[in-house]
């Protein structure tokens, strides 16, 4: 292994000094405990580098089950429903995925249900998973390869833009139907308020808040 | 300015992933001892896999404004749309708010992806030392705002399963808007692939 930590339980903090480096620029610094509020940026790019994360992990899981919950709701309950000539028809997002599919969009109905569903659920399902086990002080079952696919996949989660989409697509129809908001909709508002909440929670804490090394997965 | 310490200096590494640093001991592929994946300096052919990425984006982007993205029928009126005459459209018939939203998700922000992207790997490549903290904010600029590209690709997939009313109305999906969901899964593959570090890179040598 071409890669030595100065200890052998490795972390940040077994360094004698503990260090932070800048993803942007790749500069050092020395890593300080952080008030609440407090945010390090790089000196030299400008980067955000490193927040006080002041939710705990017991409300950062009852934050995730909110919004597990809530995202259900989302997925079942019609989003929206036009009705033209005393016709009416709503949709789902599954709706959309299935209607894309027989419309010779695949490729669109793919992308659809990968950043609006697939992407979400594993997203909110492995919070939850990581957060339940890290309450116990525990470290879940998987925790190594869930920390590795939730950072990969992050960036391709986009209900905040389906948000609002579906505002101008409503205000689009309506110039020609009756247009309805439906519960799903406003599942989809709240959705997004949660998800922005998780927004400046970085996940990797728990690297440091979980005996992760101690059960399951033992690093080759 | 003082001199900062980079961590090519001190020997460091640093997981990107879960953000552990390491001491880089001998050259060679190694992997992170906290989460397993491959420890690497930089990110793998950044530039040579940004620019192909980008230029594929661009290419896509082509058809993805040629050919309408739309179809809307209403009592044998068929009017295919583009995403420029989509615009238009919201704008003439008095949404000049949603037209300005849907203007910038669908052709701003892609072009300005595709300009500041190239700009930002021809002048790293350059190693030029011109504007480096503007230059890494525009690429995290980049970065936050490339998704909302797909606002157009939703649009038409919930417009096209909602209007159905037989011979009546009709909304489709064309083409275009394939070929546009698929600039945009590019641009943000190119902007993922981009290693910011290559700004700073050259500034230890002065």
């Amino acid at each position: 292994m071409g890669v030595l930590s100065t200890a052998d339980v490795p972390g940040p903090s077994h360094f004698t000094v503990p260090l932070l480096l800048c993803e942007h620029c790749d500069t050092v610094y020395q890593r300080l405990p952080l008030a609440r509020g407090d945010v390090v940026r790089c000196v030299r790019c400008g980067a955000v580098i490193e927040r006080h994360q002041s939710l705990s992990v017991f409300t950062l899981l009852a934050l995730a089950m909110t919004a597990l919950l809530v995202f259900v709701e989302a997925n079942l309950w019609p989003i929206i429903t036009l009705g033209l000539n005393g016709k009416k028809i709503s949709t789902t997002l599954w709706g959309v995925i299935l209607a894309m599919w027989h419309e010779d969009g695949q490729i669109i109905s793919v992308l659809v249900a990968v950043t609006l569903f697939l992407f979400p659920l594993v997203n909110l399902l492995g919070m939850v998973w990581l957060l339940g086990f890290a309450c116990k002080g525990r470290c879940a079952p998987g925790f190594r390869s869930w920390m590795v696919g939730l950072h990969y996949l992050h960036p391709w989660t986009m209900s905040e833009v389906f948000v609002l989409g579906v505002i101008v697509s409503v205000i689009k129809a309506h110039l020609y139907f009756e247009v309805s908001l439906e519960p799903g909709f406003f599942a989809y508002a709240v959705l997004i308020v949660l998800l922005a909440l998780f927004a400046s929670v970085d996940l990797r804490q728990l690297w440091e808040l979980v005996p992760w090394q101690s059960n399951v997965e033992s690093p080759e | 300015m003082n001199h900062l310490p980079r961590a090519s200096e001190l020997g460091l590494i640093h997981c990107h992933v879960c953000g552990m640093v390491c001491c880089h001991v001998s050259p060679g592929e190694a992997t992170c001892p906290r989460c397993g994946v491959v420890l690497r300096e930089r990110k793998l052919a950044s530039y040579a896999r940004s620019w192909a990425l980008l230029v594929a984006g661009f290419l896509f982007y082509i058809p993805a404004n040629v050919l309408p993205i739309m179809r809307t029928a209403s009592l044998g009126n068929v009017d295919d749309n583009t995403i420029l005459s989509g615009v238009i459209e919201l704008w003439v018939r008095g949404s000049p708010g949603l037209a300005i939203i849907v203007f910038t998700a669908s052709i701003l922000v892609p072009m300005t992806k595709f300009f500041v992207l190239a700009a930002l790997l021809v002048s790293a490549r350059h190693n030029s030392d011109w504007a480096r903290p503007q230059r890494a904010k525009l690429y995290r600029l980049v970065e936050i705002m490339g998704y909302w590209s797909m606002l157009d690709v939703f649009i038409v997939a919930l417009l096209a399963t909602l209007v159905h009313f037989g011979i009546f109305s009709l909304v489709a999906p064309l083409p275009g808007v394939i070929f546009f969901g698929l600039t945009v899964v590019m641009t943000m593959l190119a902007s993922t692939s981009f290693d910011p570090r290559m700004i700073w890179d050259d500034e230890r040598q002065r």
